[in-house]
This record gives structure tokens, C-alpha cells and sequence, in this order.
């Protein structure tokens, strides 16, 4: 099967099975029914509040988790049941905290080394620690640092290490996954650039997970908003956010807050009521009708599903 | 700034405040001369990456710095009175009394075996003297007014039966049972997903309107500050880079330090543009440099930002900044202007 896609996932879903009492667990419907594709060197964008499913999509999409249903593709084949050796080095992951995800005793040095021994990608010892330095150079760290500890480092630098990492088994995707979130804004800025130039330079395609809705529309080609486990909207960023359709995604755009004063005072926010409903007690139909101004019968009955509404520009929503 | 003293007296002064902190490494110097101003009814922002000092400054206000934190210098003028003078008894009363405190965790105002009943009633009859069944109509009250519907059932809840949003609430609740007239919130929505933050922040500004209380919000978000702020103190080392209202700060920042906070996130003319981030790393507080603290990460620093902390200089009537570029580029009021204008 050919594709335009590098990466596609269809009707992914992923339960958890929680123990809600003696005897009795409940599914926990973490992702349900999720369908995207990413094309090679794009940057789709993951939004939503927290519980929402995004952790999970990556997770899963990268099959660290066995998935519960779907199917997944890469670069056209069907990856879902395959044995995940020959593509685990083509898709990979970084993380919000990188010094969890980071061994502190090892080395730089070995750390980005560890890839690049379990795939057996250099031929003599030289070559091995040339395509070190090269990462290192090439995610901004200096060669001296090559033999320090994670613990010697800031958070910006410790990203950059988890990324120098990811990138040495020449991926063609990367989920990031809040990779951004934990920085301040002038070093989350210094990160942000280097995502966008490794791009430019290696072609990359990303899955963009983070909660900072500005960055996500500064970084993404495209852009889906997660409520509850399942897409809601898919569309072009700047089309997204100029003119959402879906409910949820309107009143989540109108509530972040824009660092200009004059647009911060005089915007309208639509102020949801009320909390996400537990993903144990999942309400029927659209997962939203709780809290959405626009409800009706038909919305606790069936669940809506995405449908093009022009460009692409994909929305789950029975009355809008 | 004199004139205007004699006219009215501000509800809250911030004169030269330093506090630093024992450490085995040394003496943690995390505020370095702060000084500030906040008027009665309005909102004052505190912006600036981790560590500058914005919580501690806060922490000061209220006395409520770790064991190893002491103020060193400077003053606290509440309504003109030196509060870093008062005793420990009456700053308990400023704090019951005048000036509340929320956080970014609920659980620090929060006890987590106590209903949230309990805990708003023991705070109402603390400060006031009224009998318990008064006391529980008055935490109903409370609870209404943060806009929790259910309030009999909630008030007979534990913190950890109650959503994120709902706790930070109930904090709000608490912490306005005296009817404060400062209230100071440290990073209240830090931990919140936008749309919870969206319903925080409007439930402030609402609780302003109604009750007439100044506000001080800590928060490195600057978009939550610019949405919140009548005025924008920015720190950065424990020091203040410029302030001024709202306006002055996003439209003619005249530090390179908020210049470059301020080019390192989307713009909201054109998403896409490139972002330029600020190089470098944070400061390290143990090693403040000599002169401008900003100076190792400034691409226009200059020899005299290498030996001399910059003075701050007035660049209009309500602006306010100490980068010495301002002074080279001869970009501020002179004595004579600047005392017309303040
Ligand atoms: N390993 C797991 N076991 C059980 N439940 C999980 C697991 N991982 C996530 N969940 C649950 O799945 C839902 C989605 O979580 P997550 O993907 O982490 O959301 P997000 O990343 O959007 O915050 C949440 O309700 C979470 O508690
Ligand atoms: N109890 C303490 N002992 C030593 N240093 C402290 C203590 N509390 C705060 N600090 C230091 O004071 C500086 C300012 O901290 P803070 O005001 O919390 O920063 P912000 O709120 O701007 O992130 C930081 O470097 C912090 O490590
Ligand atoms: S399907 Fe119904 S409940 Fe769901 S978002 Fe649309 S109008 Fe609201
Ligand atoms: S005083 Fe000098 S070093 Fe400091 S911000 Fe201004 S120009 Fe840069
Ligand atoms: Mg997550
Ligand atoms: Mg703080």
C-alpha cells in the first residue's frame, strides 16, 4: 500500500483495564477510535487538556504499548502486529523531563552512544565517536561536554542531550512529548528552534504533544484536539485557530490567554463549566455534551464522527 | 514619586527590599533591591523566569520566607505603616486581616483531613468572633461567592474528593474570609489546563470587581500577566529589570531583558515567524555578577554593564527601567521632566 502518509494511525485505540473494586475492573478507554497521518517531514500538533489521551497515542503509536485496536502505518506498511526491531529506530520519542529519562551515571558520551551500539550503527571505534560529536554539534552542545554527567547540566542543555540521543539512529518521526513544557520561555525558545532547524536540515516529521496552545500553533503544520480520548478537530494550524468549528476546541482557543495586553483585556472567552468528566464514567454519545452550549438529543445518543468540512479541515460535531 | 505620597498614601509600598538565604553553599542574595508600588483596587504583575525571585519577594511581603531567609534590608509599607517592623503578633493580624495568600497547590492552604467545611470555618472564627452556626452560613457564603454550586455537599468533602480547579476554589474561599484588601497570588494557575485557568482567573478579576482588593500575581506566563495586570513589575536575578503599566511593558519594553523574553515566544502578528531565544543559561545566585545581572546572556552589554548594576531611570510618566542603554541612548526623562511628569 502506497501512501502520501509517513506515519497514519486508524481508529487506534488503546483501554487500560482499572480495578474499580473487588473483583471488577472497568475499562479505562485512554484513546478511542483516534484517526491521523503525519507526512514525512510535517509537524502534526496534539492538543488538549490533561487526561485527555495524547501521552497515549504516542505511547502507543510508537507501540510501547501493545494497542487494543486500530491499525498503525509507517511509511505505508501495516506496523500494528510486526516485530518492531527494523522500525523502532525510525521512530522515536522525547520526553518532557529528560533527566528521568536519562541515565545519571552514565556519561554524554554514552548516553547518545547506547543507540548507536544496540543497532550496530558504526563500523570501528573512531567512526563511533565522530557520529557522537556529531550529534552533540548538531543539537548545539560542545564537544567538552562529552564526558560530563546529566546532573551537570540545565534543563534546556539536559533536552538537548535527550534529543541528541533520539536522533542517533537517524529517525524519520519523533513524538515529542511535552519536550518543551518544562523550560523557561527564553531557553523553551532556544529548543523550539533547534526542533525546526533539525527539521529543515534532516526532514523529520514530529507528532507535537504540549499544553502551551501558542507553541503548538507556532511549531505545527496541522493540529488535532484531543477531548476525552478521541479527535475532535484536525485542521491547517493557522486555519484552526482562525476559525475552529468544534465547540471544545473554540471555547480551549478562547480561553488561552495572548500575551498582548490590548488583545488579553478585549478578547471573549467562552467559560466552560464545570471539570472533564472521569474517563471511567464516560458520558454517552459525544463525550462532550456535558459541558457543550450547543447540545441536543441526538449528541447522547451517537457518538459524532470526524467529517470533512472543506481543505481538510476535519470535525466531529453533530450541530456545528 | 514624593509628590505623590504627599497627595495619597498607596496601599502597598515595596522600598529596596533584599533577602537572601543561609545556605551551606553560601549566602543566597534572592532579592536584590525590589521596589514596587501598589495601589488600592488594582493588579500588579510579577514576571520572570524561574528562580528570579518573584515568590520569595512575595514570601517577604508576608513573612512567610523559610527558616534560613531573612529580610536584609529594605521596607514594607502597608497604608504608610513599615510592616517588616511589626511583631510577630501583628504581622499575624496584617496576615488574617489584610493581605491573603493563595498558591500554586491548593494543599499548602489545604489540610487534607479536615472537610473543607471545617478548615473554612475554623478560618472564619478565627478572626472574627461569631457562633459556629453563623460560622457555617459564612462558609456557604464563601463557597458561593468562588462560584461552587453545591456548596452544603461541598463543604462536607475532603480536598482530595474535589478536582483541581474546585480545590484551587476553595483556597480562593479561604484565603478571602477576611476580606483582604491585597491579595497575593503566587503561580495560581500554573498547575491548571487553560480552560480551568480560564475559569481561575475570570473568578479573580470578577472577586476584584466586587470586593475592591489589590492584587498581586507572581506568575512566569506572560500571557496570564497580560491579561491580569493593570501593572508589570519584570525581575530577573532577584532584581528589577523595568515596570511599568501593562502597555508601556509589551508595547516599548525597555530592557534587553524583557526585549528578549518577549521576541522568544509566538508572536501574535505572525505565528510562524522565527522565535529569537534569549542565549545562554540562567544565573546562578551564588555568583551574581558585579554590575547588570542580565549581562552575561546580553547581546548589546557594554563595558560600564560589566562593573555597574544600572541605575533606573524614569522613561514616562508610569515607565520605569534599569538597562543602561536607555542611558546611553539618552532614551528618559531628565531630572527636571521627570519630576513634572512623576
Ligand atoms: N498505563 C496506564 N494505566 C492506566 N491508565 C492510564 C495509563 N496511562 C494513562 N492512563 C489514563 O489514560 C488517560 C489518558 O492519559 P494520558 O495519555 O497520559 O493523557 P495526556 O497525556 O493527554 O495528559 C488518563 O485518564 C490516564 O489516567
Ligand atoms: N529556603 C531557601 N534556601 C535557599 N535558597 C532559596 C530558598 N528559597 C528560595 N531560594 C532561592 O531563591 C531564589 C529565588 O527563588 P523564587 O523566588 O522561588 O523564584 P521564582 O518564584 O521567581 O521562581 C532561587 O534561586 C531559589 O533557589
Ligand atoms: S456533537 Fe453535540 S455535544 Fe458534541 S460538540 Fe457537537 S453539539 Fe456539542
Ligand atoms: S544594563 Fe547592559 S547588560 Fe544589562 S540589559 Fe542593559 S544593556 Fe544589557
Ligand atoms: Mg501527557
Ligand atoms: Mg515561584
Amino acid at each position: 500500500m502506497s501512501s502520501e502518509y509517513l506515519v497514519e494511525v486508524k481508529d487506534l485505540k488503546q483501554y487500560f483495564p482499572i480495578r474499580t473494586g473487588f473483583m471488577k475492573t472497568t475499562l479505562l478507554k485512554a484513546v478511542d477510535g483516534v484517526n491521523f497521518g503525519i507526512k514525512p517531514g510535517e509537524t502534526l500538533g496534539l492538543v488538549g487538556e490533561s487526561g485527555c489521551g495524547k501521552t497515549t497515542v504516542g505511547r502507543t503509536l510508537l507501540r510501547l504499548y501493545k494497542p487494543t485496536g486500530g491499525e498503525i502505518y509507517y511509511d505505508g506498511e501495516l506496523i500494528t502486529d510486526q516485530n518492531m526491531i527494523k522500525y523502532r529506530p525510525k521512530m522515536q520519542m522525547v520526553f518532557q523531563d529528560p533527566y528521568s529519562s536519562l541515565d545519571p551515571r552514565m556519561t554524554v558520551e554514552e548516553i547518545i552512544g547506547e543507540p548507536l551500539d544496540v543497532h550496530k550503527l558504526y563500523s570501528n571505534s573512531k567512526e563511533r565517536r565522530e557520529k557522537i560529536l556529531g550529534l552533540m554539534e548538531l543539537v548545539g552542545l560542545n564537544a567538552e561536554h562529552a564526558t560530563r554527567y546529566v546532573h551537570e547540566f540545565s534543563g534546556g542543555q539536559r533536552q538537548r542531550i535527550g534529543i541528541a540521543r533520539a536522533l542517533a539512529v537517524d529517525p524519520r518521526f519523533i513524538v515529542c512529548d511535552e519536550a518543551v513544557s518544562a523550560l523557561d520561555v527564553s531557553i523553551q525558545a532556544q529548543v523550539i528552534n533547534m526542533f525546526e532547524e533539525l527539521q529543515e536540515k534532516l526532514g523529520v516529521a514530529y507528532l507535537f504533544i504540549a499544553h502551551d496552545l501558542l507553541v503548538v500553533r507556532h511549531i505545527s503544520d496541522r493540529i488535532a484536539v484531543m477531548y476525552l480520548g478521541r479527535v475532535v478537530e484536525t485542521a491547517d494550524a493557522d486555519e484552526l485557530y482562525d476559525s475552529p468549528i468544534h465547540p471544545y476546541t473554540q471555547s480551549l482557543l478562547s480561553a488561552v490567554p495572548i500575551p498582548d495586553p490590548n488583545i488579553a483585556k478585549s478578547s471573549k472567552r467562552i467559560i466552560l463549566e464545570g471539570d472533564v468528566p472521569s474517563p471511567l464514567r464516560m458520558p454517552s454519545g459525544c463525550a462532550f455534551r456535558t459541558r457543550c452550549r450547543f447540545a441536543t438529543e441526538k449528541c447522547a445518543q451517537e457518538c459524532p464522527s470526524l467529517t470533512d468540512r472543506g481543505n481538510g479541515h476535519m470535525v466531529a460535531c453533530w450541530n456545528k | 514619586m514624593s509628590q505623590n505620597t504627599e497627595k495619597h498614601t498607596p496601599l502597598l509600598q515595596v522600598i529596596d527590599l533584599h533577602t537572601s538565604f543561609k545556605t551551606d553553599k553560601g549566602e543566597v542574595k534572592a532579592v536584590n533591591g525590589v521596589t514596587y508600588t501598589l495601589e488600592e483596587g488594582k493588579s500588579l504583575g510579577i514576571v520572570g523566569e524561574s528562580g528570579s525571585g518573584k515568590s520569595v519577594s512575595a514570601y517577604s511581603i508576608m513573612q512567610i520566607l523559610d527558616g534560613n531567609g531573612h529580610i536584609t534590608q529594605g521596607k514594607v509599607l502597608f497604608k504608610g505603616e513599615d510592616i517588616t517592623k511589626y511583631t510577630p503578633k501583628q504581622m499575624e493580624d496584617f496576615r488574617g486581616r489584610h493581605c491573603a495568600m493563595i498558591f500554586q497547590d491548593p494543599m499548602t492552604s489545604l489540610n487534607p483531613v479536615y472537610t473543607v467545611g471545617n478548615q473554612i470555618m475554623e478560618a472564619i472564627t478565627t478572626h472574627n468572633k461569631v457562633s459556629k452556626e453563623e460560622a457555617r452560613k459564612k462558609a456557604q457564603e464563601m463557597l458561593e461567592l468562588v462560584g461552587i454550586n453545591d456548596a452544603p455537599r461541598r463543604l462536607k468533602q475532603y480536598p482530595h474528593e474535589l478536582s483541581g480547579g474546585m480545590r484551587q476554589r476553595v483556597m480562593i474561599a479561604m484565603a478571602l474570609v477576611s476580606e483582604p484588601s491585597i491579595l497575593i497570588a503566587d503561580e495560581p494557575t500554573t498547575a491548571l489546563d487553560v480552560t480551568i485557568q480560564a475559569q481561575i482567573l475570570e473568578l479573580m478579576m470578577e472577586l476584584q470587581k466586587k470586593l475592591g482588593m489589590a492584587i498581586i500575581i507572581v506568575t512566569h506566563d506572560l500571557g496570564v500577566i497580560a491579561q491580569m495586570s493593570d501593572e508589570i513589575v519584570v525581575m530577573y536575578g532577584g532584581r528589577i529589570c523595568e515596570r511599568g503599566t501593562a502597555e508601556d511593558i509589551f508595547y516599548n519594553p525597555c530592557h534587553e531583558y524583557t526585549k528578549g523574553l518577549l521576541r522568544s515566544i509566538p508572536s501574535v502578528s505572525n505565528m510562524k515567524k522565527k522565535l529569537i531565544p534569549i542565549a545562554g543559561t540562567p544565573i546562578n545566585l551564588l555568583n551574581m555578577p558585579k554590575g547588570c545581572a542580565f549581562c552575561a546572556r546580553c547581546d548589546n552589554a557594554m563595558k560600564i554593564c560589566l562593573t555597574q548594576v544600572p541605575e533606573e531611570v524614569r522613561i514616562d510618566k508610569t515607565h520605569l527601567a534599569s538597562c543602561w542603554i536607555n542611558i546611553r541612548d539618552n532614551k528618559y526623562l531628565h531630572d527636571e521632566e521627570a519630576e513634572v511628569k512623576a
